[in-house]
């Protein structure tokens, strides 16, 4: 028999995109149920105000409205708030503030978008007449928007009981030995720096389908989610006290999460709670404008960043001090972020020995902040790169020199960073060189020049990032206060005939995990893929998994399905020796092959799959039937991917306008399986990040309205603004890990952001622009290049 | 959307005898419309569709112009091969517009009876002292945009047309809203036998014509002299996106590139 050909490390087509390109995927708005209600949600049109009266009936008198529901009816229910599911504890041991966010406000509003009512009529259209009509007495307050007004005194106040605004102040480091360092430092580099509020849009709007069962008084919710049974789990246990058995939550296709389908929203425990209440199945899709306002928003840094230096550009010590943006409400995952996803990666690929880092997180009047593509680490390295980068140019040296002389060597490793992790493995240098050579930086003088003779002015940039992913170890994840272990679980099904059917707790919405996973598993089990199938997203098929974000699904999701292979090899090799009449002893595996060494005695894994459920002559005491094995994987350690980017711009200096002319992208993200999906993921996470860079910002005016509600003022990166990448891999495979992979879907987001900022700096530097934040829209280009201008006209005055 | 009845006349006489009220709206290509009316921001009692009158279709040359028939769309602008001979800014202008899809709907009638300050068309209205034709007179481009999404049209005054006066050379220059497409400042310039007009979209209220730079244009027709006039900011657009300021130094940076394109 001619064994299957290894897929692992070849560009297999993605199997799902057959049923997304001809428009046969199936997603949460395509689902609809007889009899179903449709669900318009009310809300406030304030940043912050009283909530008086609401006259249900003004909008029950509506033609096809059935019901309305408050606040005040939740909570006669019991129903409980919305919770957090990672505690951090504060400077002396002060834990977080949680201040309550009930599904429907209760008493106040608190962001322009807050949740008042529901109103569930028999259409969509009736449902928002009835919203349009629902007469609601607010009696408006001041709204605290900014970061830098809300722990200012006298600021107002978002929760009556959260003093100054403040939800926790963390610090992780030796502030000793920081300090220390900066004392005996040659050169100290000091910046300031936002990481701007962005609004993920993901291409599906989230949208959710309650329906309630009496027959044996259960509920399943239909959910645009990224982790379906960690919905199940925060909305039983916290929300709407319901045994989690009679619950079923199914995520079907989704169109794109990037974080923002993380967490557990309102809308999904008031759908799924008003279809017991009215007894008719409920359905609510999201306009776009409530996306806007309601999807949980990224980032929304303010911080100011410190690097000590020896004469010789050495790093001694770092310093940062952040204040995060939490938003109205502590949503997910929302305390997790500025603190263990983004403080932790402090020290970079760096071997500074002492660091520092103070987070203040704070509420405002505005939309919950939580995870988004990178959470935490795009954060901390656009801080780290651009501080490092600024640094080369105050010491006069060539920006990746200053980088090489400080990476953690690949002899170092396991490395412990002063900021709580440890690096397994890494060869940072290897991408450095690889990235400047597939940008041809040594020639970059040279198009410079010939930028400059057509009146434009190019510059390069640099990023060189670190990222953690596979969140989490469950050991590590507990000490640093997440209320779950992050890890995975997968079944390994195979069927009599010999197909095989793979049931994995992490969620694809877009990541091509059906071709990926079924990849390994056709290889290890040395059956063709077509014979593989990948269940995913579904609480009554899959065993208890923690869905997908940290790119973690395939060292964590990807793990568990190779432990479970693993088990499923040994069940074979049981049957083999059982069937072959030798000790187990002496059954190979092989390319799908069970065969006695040293024989040509040999079973294929088809006919001891046929066996195990036509188990004729088994002996029962010694071999249960079956082939069907399950595992949980819980990850040693976060896996590490790291890389270098490099980008050149050219910046038009008459209108501001920057165009990325060049993206070189060398990333280790260690054992790669499709080298397309990976690339793939690297596109669009670098267009996230040039997005972020370049185009993206929230903007709300100082009472709290969302100004960039819409896409005519929220600017998303198209494929006009992207440039054609240059693109290479180098790889030190994980350490800890069966597939020696590391995670590839946030690098994209996390590394590009500090690399095009810093090549729009160093085209402007000419002009006496030493700084420039983001987005760098043409508008914000064009002021630097104004005020810099201005100020050498003063000065040569 | 709210209900409203939907009328869809043969003739333009049916279609102006529809017109009885101001909550009656004419719809055209609908992407300005059918967006306003999603979002529940206008209440029409009733929508009378142009789609189906062909006296409102197509492109034609009379004389030293190219006339457009209001219900026209972006797209056919842009691909025309007359206007592509004669103007070819304007059909350059109307490939700029939005994306396929806007441009496959949108009409040249619906984008200038809108007066959106930052729609393209306008530019090239008044950049090339275009003729708005109605079912009840003939208005100057110069004098039809009067104020944000305001014009010289009557209420019930429908356009069937617009006339463009076939320039010596001209050429459009867009710098585009990273966000909406539309143009931040957008400024036509074009060379005619009674000297330069420049036409400016964008950064005002609503279209309107640059005399500094015509003046400048007049005394020499090189990019150098449109670069060097300095526009004042003050009455044009201020947003998140741009500063008057801004706008203001944009208008005299594209018109150079105009007069740099036309060579
Ligand atoms: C995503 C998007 C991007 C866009 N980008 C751009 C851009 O870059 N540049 C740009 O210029 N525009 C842009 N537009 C607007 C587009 O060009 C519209 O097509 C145009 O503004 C309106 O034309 P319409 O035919 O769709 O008119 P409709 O939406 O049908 O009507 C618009 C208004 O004009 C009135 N009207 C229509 N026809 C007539 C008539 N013959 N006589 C009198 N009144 C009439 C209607 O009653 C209505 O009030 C964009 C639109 C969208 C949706």
């Amino acid at each position: 028999m001619n064994a299957p050909v290894k897929t692992v490390g070849t560009s297999v087509k993605r199997t799902e995109d057959a049923r997304f390109l001809t428009g046969r995927g199936r997603y949460t708005d395509d689902i609809n149920r007889p009899g179903q209600l449709y669900a318009a949600f009310v809300r406030s049109p304030h940043a912050h105000a009283v909530l008086g009266e609401i006259d249900t009936q003004s909008a029950l008198d509506v033609p096809g409205v059935a019901a309305v529901f408050t606040g005040a009816d939740m909570a006669a229910d019991g129903v409980g708030g919305l919770p957090c599911g990672w505690q951090v504890i504060g400077k002396s041991g002060v834990p977080m503030k949680e201040p309550p966010h009930p599904p429907l406000a209760v008493g106040r509003v608190r962001h322009v978008g807050d949740t008042v009512a529901v109103v569930l009529a028999e259409s969509r259209n009736a449902a928002k007449d009835g919203a349009e009509a629902l007469m609601i007495d607010y009696d408006p307050q001041p709204a605290v928007v900014h970061l830098a007004d809300a722990g200012a005194p006298g600021a107002a106040q978002v929760h009556d009981d959260v003093a100054g605004n403040v939800c926790y102040d963390w610090e992780i480091g030796d502030k000793a030995a920081t300090d220390a360092a900066f004392e005996g430092a040659a050169h100290v580099t000091r910046l300031d720096l936002v990481n701007n509020r962005l609004i993920p849009n993901a291409i599906e709007p989230r949208a959710a389908v309650g329906e309630y069962d009496p027959a044996d008084g259960s509920y399943t919710l239909t959910t645009t989610s990224q982790n379906p049974h960690v919905i199940r789990l925060l909305m039983c246990a916290f929300v709407l006290n319901l045994p989690e058995h009679k619950v079923r939550v199914v995520a079907p296709d989704v169109g794109g999460g990037f974080g923002s389908k993380i967490f557990h929203y309102a809308e999904e425990a008031v759908v799924t709670w008003a279809a017991a209440k009215v007894g008719r199945p409920i359905k609510w899709t999201a306009e776009r404008g409530e996306s806007f306002m309601t999807d949980c928003h990224g980032r929304d840094h303010v911080s100011t960043a410190e690097l000590a230096m020896d004469a010789d550009g050495t790093f001694l010590g770092l310093r940062v001090r952040t204040l995060a943006n939490m938003g109205a409400y502590l949503s997910t995952f929302a305390s997790s972020v500025p603190t263990y996803l983004y403080a932790t990666l402090l020290a970079g690929q760096y071997r500074t020995p002492a660091i520092h880092a103070e987070v203040k997180a704070l509420f405002t009047h505005t939309t919950p902040v939580d995870a988004y593509r990178g959470a935490g680490r795009p954060e901390a390295t656009y801080l780290l790169e651009k501080l490092v980068e600024k640094a080369a140019r105050e010491m006069k040296m060539d920006p990746a020199e200053l980088r090489r002389k400080n990476f953690i060597r690949p002899d170092q490793f396991p490395y412990a960073t002063p900021v709580a992790l440890t690096y397994d493995t890494g060869d940072y240098a290897a991408s450095l060189d690889r990235a400047l050579e597939l940008s041809e930086y040594a020639t970059f003088a040279e198009r410079r020049a010939a930028s400059e003779a057509n009146g434009k002015l190019r510059g390069v940039g640099f990023s060189c990032y670190i990222e953690a992913c596979g969140i989490a170890p469950s050991a590590v994840a507990g000490a640093l206060g997440a209320r779950a272990g992050l890890y995975e679980a997968a079944e390994v099904r195979f069927n009599p005939t010999g197909s095989v059917t793979v049931f994995t707790g992490s969620h694809s919405h877009g990541q091509g995990h059906e071709t990926t996973f079924a990849q390994i598993v056709a290889d290890r089990l040395g059956v063709p893929m077509a014979n593989v199938e990948i269940v995913h997203g579904d609480t009554n098929r899959i065993p208890f998994g923690m869905g997908t974000y940290g790119s973690r699904s395939l060292a964590v999701g990807g793990s568990a399905i190779v432990r479970a292979i693993d088990k499923i090899i040994d069940k074979g090799k049981k049957i083999a020796a059982h069937m072959l009449e030798a000790g187990e002893g002496d059954i190979e595996f092989k390319d799908g092959v069970f065969s006695v060494a040293g024989t040509d005695k040999s079973l294929t894994m088809g006919e001891i799959a046929f066996q195990a459920y036509v188990p004729h002559n088994f002996p029962h005491d010694k071999l249960e039937p079956g082939l069907d094995e399950s595992a949980f994987y819980d990850p040693g350690n976060f896996t590490y991917p790291a890389g270098t980017y490099i980008c050149e711009v050219e910046v038009d200096p008459d209108t501001g306008h920057v165009t990325v002319d060049r993206f070189t992208a060398v990333d280790d993200f260690g054992t790669i399986i499709n080298p397309m999906i990976v690339e793939g993921q690297v596109h669009g996470g670098v267009a996230q990040g040039l997005g972020q860079a370049l185009l993206e910002g929230c903007v709300y005016d100082d009472e709290g309205q969302l100004v960039t509600g819409s896409y005519m003022d929220y600017a998303m990166p198209r494929a006009l603004h992207i440039p054609d990448y240059r693109f290479d891999f180098t790889c030190t495979p994980c350490t800890h890990n069966p597939l020696g992979a590391k995670g590839c879907g946030e690098a994209g987001a996390i590394g590009s952001p500090p690399a095009i900022i810093n090549a729009i700096i160093d085209a402007l530097g000419p002009l006496g622009v030493d700084d420039i934040p983001m987005p760098a829209t043409p508008h914000t280009v064009w002021q630097a290049i104004q005020a810099a201008r201005a100020s050498t006209a003063q000065a040569a005055e | 959307m709210y209900a409203f009845e939907y009328h869809r006349p043969s003739s333009l006489d049916e279609a102006v005898a529809l017109l009885t009220s101001d909550d009656i709206k004419l719809l055209a290509g609908g992407q300005t419309l059918i967006p306003t009316l999603k979002q529940r921001l206008a209440m029409p009692d009733a929508l009378v569709d142009l789609g189906r009158i062909e006296a409102l279709k197509g492109i034609r040359t009379e004389g030293d112009s190219i006339v457009i028939g209001a219900r026209t769309t972006h797209a056919e602008v842009a691909a025309s091969e007359e206007v592509r001979a004669a103007i070819p800014a304007l059909a350059r202008l109307a490939g700029l517009i939005g994306d396929p899809q806007v441009r496959n709907r949108g009409t040249i009638g619906g984008s200038v009876a809108n007066a959106d300050p930052a729609a393209d068309y306008p530019a090239a209205v008044v950049g090339l002292g275009a003729t708005i034709h109605t079912n009840q007179r003939t208005i100057p481009g110069d004098s039809f945009f009067e104020d944000l999404f305001t014009t010289a049209l009557d209420d019930n005054e429908l356009i069937t047309a617009v006339a463009f006066p076939i320039p010596q050379a001209a050429a459009y220059e867009k710098f585009a809203n990273p966000a909406s497409g539309y143009a931040v400042v957008g400024v036509m310039v074009a060379k005619t036998a009674g000297g330069p007009r420049v036409g400016v979209t964008g950064a005002g209220p609503c279209a309107f014509r640059a005399p500094a730079l015509e003046e400048a244009l007049a005394g020499a027709f090189t990019p150098e002299a449109a670069k060097g006039v300095s526009m004042p900011a003050t009455g044009l657009n201020a947003d998140i996106h741009a500063s008057a300021e801004y706008r203001a130094a944009l208008i005299s940076v594209l018109a150079s590139r105009a007069v740099a394109a036309i060579g």
